[in-house]
């Protein structure tokens, strides 16, 4: 398993954590009942603060991607597919938010985009 | 022990000191139990002050400190044996080698564990057949450091421990605190000028600028709290004053210094505010300070 931590990324240290944490869960490399390393070896490991790694763990609990027993350590939940999707969803929205701006930059009617999307879509 | 129970490790409360040329004015903090804190300010601030004050070593006009809840003065020497401390320039004899150092160490503390001190002879690659004169600096200070974590020490005090060594040095000692903090109930104090140290490894930060406390804060979110602004200095006085931390102007532009960031995002699109560092704070802070 590889975390990689960006000091230049806009992103804050703790959501660096827990969107690669949530792609490794949703792209199942890491399994429902996997133990997560203790908060305190991947502060050590990444060399960052407890703080931060307790933070990311606290928002993957929170959305249901892991759990934590106390005094044994944190584990990746079952598996939501409801969650997941939900998860994607906004992925690809975001992604789609930036295609329409592009295609309104570039006087790019609804219809063509939609008919690039199926295209794209039905290659796969 | 008692030690373990504690919310704060350490609670500063109040604590004034005067000196003719300096006082060190209603300082107040608590380090909690289980974190690192870095301590920070400029040479003179009051950071020796207001570790020898923790320690015992200096007496304090007002206000009381407490280490595991209890009262600093008069600490019971189960629990003072509990606290390592290093402090900056080391006072071992300088004939002594380290087996001398373990015999010695032996005698002084209750809890001394040879076993645990060899190991971190080992790992900081101490040399053995030399005498304390012959060591560098760095191996200086790395002995200290091993003396500190070898008496079942719970709680490590460091002042200016990581300053003048080389960024190598630095960085296994960085990794000896990761170690040790793996424990929850271990706690880290240490005062540096080094804020790259702090960037990396502190969870809280405690920044005393000419005797006060400026703030004392979980790092992160002191760095997520904060942004800064380029922007055309036309411009600065059209970012809202509340969100103001300090400016900083050049003939050809400017910086401001933002708080509260995630609500000046949504409020207002024309800036965008970028990432900030530690360091950037400390000194809009401090010069926001001396302005008023």
């Amino acid at each position: 398993m590889n975390i990689l931590i960006s000091n230049s990324s806009d992103k804050p240290i703790y959501e660096q954590i827990t969107i690669q944490l949530k792609q490794m869960i949703i792209s199942g490399e890491l399994r429902s009942g996997d133990q997560l390393p203790s908060m305190r070896m991947l502060a050590k490991e990444l060399r960052i603060s407890v703080i931060t790694t307790k933070r990311a763990y606290e928002d993957l609990e929170r959305d249901g991607f892991i759990y934590t027993v106390v005094g044994k350590g944190s584990y990746v939940a079952d598996k939501n597919m409801e969650f997941v999707r939900e998860e994607q969803l906004k992925l690809v929205e975001e992604h789609l938010n930036k295609a329409v701006d592009g295609a309104k930059a570039g006087g790019i009617s609804l219809d063509e985009l939609l008919e690039i999307i199926r295209m794209i879509y039905e290659e796969e | 022990m008692v030690a373990n129970t504690q919310k704060n490790a350490i609670e500063v409360d109040n604590i004034t000191i005067r000196y003719d040329d300096f006082t060190l004015d209603k300082v107040s903090f608590n380090v909690p139990s289980g974190s690192i804190m870095g301590f920070v300010g400029e040479n003179g601030a009051g950071k020796t002050t207001t570790i020898k004050a923790i320690l015992d070593l200096i007496r304090t006009e007002e206000g009381s400190i407490r280490i595991w809840g209890k009262p600093s003065k008069n600490l019971h020497k189960d629990l003072k044996a509990m606290i390592g401390v290093v402090f900056d320039g080391s006072n071992l004899h300088e004939n002594l080698t380290v087996d001398n150092v373990n015999f010695i160490m032996s005698d002084i503390y209750p809890n001394w564990r040879p076993k645990v001190f060899y190991n971190y002879v080992e790992k900081l690659k101490l040399p053995k057949n030399k005498k304390f004169k012959e060591f560098s600096r760095g191996m200086k200070m790395k002995l200290s450091i091993a003396i500190a974590l070898s008496h079942d020490s719970k709680l490590l005090i460091l002042d200016e421990a990581t300053s003048g060594l080389d960024p190598m040095i630095r960085d296994e000692i960085l990794d000896i605190f990761m170690e040790f903090i793996q424990d929850e109930e271990h706690t880290i104090f240490f005062s540096t000028h080094i804020i790259s140290d702090i960037e990396k490894i502190a969870d809280y930060v405690t920044f005393i600028h000419d005797g006060k406390i400026v703030f004392s804060e979980s790092k992160d979110e002191l760095i997520y709290n904060h942004g800064i602004i380029p922007c055309r200095k036309e411009d600065v006085q059209k970012i809202d004053k509340r969100f103001i931390v300090g400016t900083r102007q050049s003939n050809y532009g400017a910086e401001v210094m933002i708080r509260n960031v995630d609500e000046f995002k949504r409020k207002n699109r024309e800036f965008i505010p970028e990432r900030t560092s530690i360091e950037e704070i400390m000194l809009y802070i401090s010069r926001g300070k001396e302005s008023v």
